[in-house]
């Protein structure tokens, strides 16, 4: 996937079609792209600073340009990261949101995978009472 | 006549480079660049097979206890089918390709012709941003062949894939006639859509044995020794289209029974006593054409041309527990497919049943380990259906109510998690 640096608006399809009443569907605000859009699990703890936690659910959009700033999934050492994507001068960088965990720096020369772009994070705070 | 270049249908095939590896590879990096089969239901055989494992000779359909020795030799990574994967990946794919025009013809789970309409200006480059489309979208690897013809298209789509220099788009409307007749002088007879093994044996016989001796063949003259079909590809290989999208073409490689409703269906109960009704169809036709499917797609739709209407479309591919033609087992699936889509407060315009992964009946594939005994009573049953509906009408035996089955997992040692459609299976991302 290439990196282009262009601002892109980030914003969800209007759920205003209800003029007729139809009660609002939570689809319609989380997902853009249909066909391109994924749903991960987080694990681990690198992301909290931006409100990623463990165990919760990305919504995950391949249709979308990845550009500086997006929180993405991408291909580090085999292995699938969420991290910010930061463009620095020459470099690419995968930020954490986290004091404990450092950056990872990808080589200029070194080909970076963006999986695709995270739109949501789903954090859940109450479980289901019934099966 | 020759047709006006300006009117030159464009029909392009589409389909995913080795399906259900590429699928595989989306979810797993680990996976790529290393030799990958996948097997059929219950592990039997090789039903996809990535670029490596084509190139140490592994042949579709190959039984996996003969594999074992090779695949230990050079690391081949085997994988269970993971059909609920594979179907929602083509049905994203299907649901983009069909964003570039409504012509479309889902031919199989990985494969379908688009009719970009005659005098397409920009077929080669449309080709390249449907691929590109598709790749950034999904992930999946698509070859594009266009041509006048389905035929055609389907023979470019063959040499998109084999010649690295078309990058996976090969227009042959684009192509100059010299070119073109060395293609096809290239490609073996047997290639050729429509062409069965024992078509082509005796094609080689008369001094037929490429796509380009058939194309200069005598249509009326293999008619005779052949049939109608052999003249046809002949018609079709000129540039005269024979086959129209949407025509269905024997052998089959998916059976779809859907209809728009008379009236708009808004009950689970009314759209049950429909899918039942296509489950039966459908099945019919799987029996006759002596085939078993490994997966049954359901889908529904709210008409969407009433755009005052609360609109709601949804599908979902489920994978049968082996290869069958039992209409009791499709009927079950399809009503754990409905349980799963069915929304109240929704005018249902539209539903259908589709029947996937089909595998002639005599491969004997997939069902290594099947109950003989289940087997050879499940047959019976379904002979003594046909045979009750042909002498008493179609509807003369239908199923009544239908209760919740609980096996559907079919037995598969090394499935990869179900990605895109269990919650507890998602893919992983480290934070």
């Amino acid at each position: 996937m290439m990196l282009i640096q262009t601002p892109v608006g980030a914003g969800f399809p209007s759920p205003a079609r209800d003029e007729r009443g139809v009660a609002l569907n939570l689809e319609q605000l989380l997902i853009e792209h249909q066909e391109a859009t994924f749903f991960w699990r987080v694990e681990g703890h690198s992301m909290t600073g931006m409100g990623i936690h463990h165990g919760d659910i990305l919504v995950v959009d391949r249709a979308l340009e990845p550009v500086s700033g997006h929180v993405v999934v991408a291909v580090v050492d085999g292995g699938f990261v969420v991290k910010q994507l930061i463009r620095r001068t020459n470099r690419l960088i995968l930020r954490s949101a986290h004091p404990d965990y450092p950056e990872i720096m990808i080589d200029p020369e070194q080909e970076l995978t963006i999986w695709g772009v995270v739109r949501w994070s789903l954090h859940r705070l109450t479980y289901r009472t019934s099966p | 006549m020759v047709a006006a270049p300006a009117d030159i249908p464009h029909i392009a095939l589409i389909d995913g480079n080795n399906f259900y590896v590429s699928c595989e590879r989306v979810f797993n990096p680990y996976l790529r660049e290393r030799p990958v089969v996948v097997l059929s239901n219950n592990d039997g055989c090789a039903v996809a097979r990535s670029n490596e494992v084509k190139a140490l000779g592994v042949k579709m359909g190959e039984p996996w206890f003969r594999l074992r020795t090779l695949a230990q030799q050079h690391g081949i990574i085997a994988l269970s089918s993971n059909y609920g994967l594979y179907g929602d990946m083509s049905q994203r794919m299907m649901a983009l390709l069909h964003q570039f025009t409504p012509h479309q013809e889902i031919y199989s789970i990985d494969e379908c012709f688009l009719d970009l309409g005659p005098g397409c200006p920009n077929a080669t480059a449309l080709g390249h941003a449907i691929q590109s489309r598709i790749a950034r979208s999904v992930g999946l690897p698509v070859g594009v062949g266009i041509a006048a013809t389905k035929t055609l298209a389907k023979l470019a789509n063959h040499v998109a894939k084999k010649h690295p220099a078309y990058a996976g788009v090969c227009n042959f409307n684009a192509l100059d006639q010299m070119e073109l007749n060395t293609l096809l002088a290239s490609i073996d007879v047997g290639t050729v859509w429509g062409v069965g093994t024992r078509s082509a044996n005796r094609l080689r016989a008369l001094n037929i044995a490429t796509a380009r001796d058939l194309q200069q063949s005598n249509g009326p003259f293999l008619r005779k020794h052949f049939s109608i079909v052999m003249e046809r590809i002949v018609l079709e290989l000129n540039g005269h289209p024979c086959l129209a999208i949407e025509e269905v073409t024997p052998p089959r490689q998916r059976i779809q029974a859907a209809r728009s409703f008379g009236a708009p269906v808004h009950t689970q109960e009314g759209l049950e006593a429909a899918i039942l009704t296509f489950v039966r169809l459908a099945s019919g036709r799987l029996r006759q054409q002596g085939s078993r499917a490994g997966a049954l797609h359901l889908f529904l739709r709210t008409n969407r041309f009433r755009e005052q209407d609360p609109q709601y479309a949804a599908g979902v591919t489920l994978p049968l527990p082996d290869l069958t033609d039992d209409e009791l087992l499709l009927a079950r699936a399809a009503m754990r497919g409905l349980t799963a889509l069915y929304r109240p407060g929704y005018a249902y315009h539209k539903a259908g049943v589709i029947l996937l992964a089909l595998e002639e009946n005599h491969q004997g594939c997939g069902d290594l380990f099947a109950d003989p005994v289940v087997k050879r009573r499940s047959a019976a049953l379904m002979t003594t259906l046909d045979t009750l509906r042909h002498r008493f009408g179609p509807k003369a035996i239908r199923l009544a109510g239908e209760e919740q089955a609980t096996d559907w997992q079919g037995r598969s040692g090394n499935r990869s998690p179900r990605y895109t459609t269990h919650w507890d299976e998602l893919p992983v991302a480290r934070a």
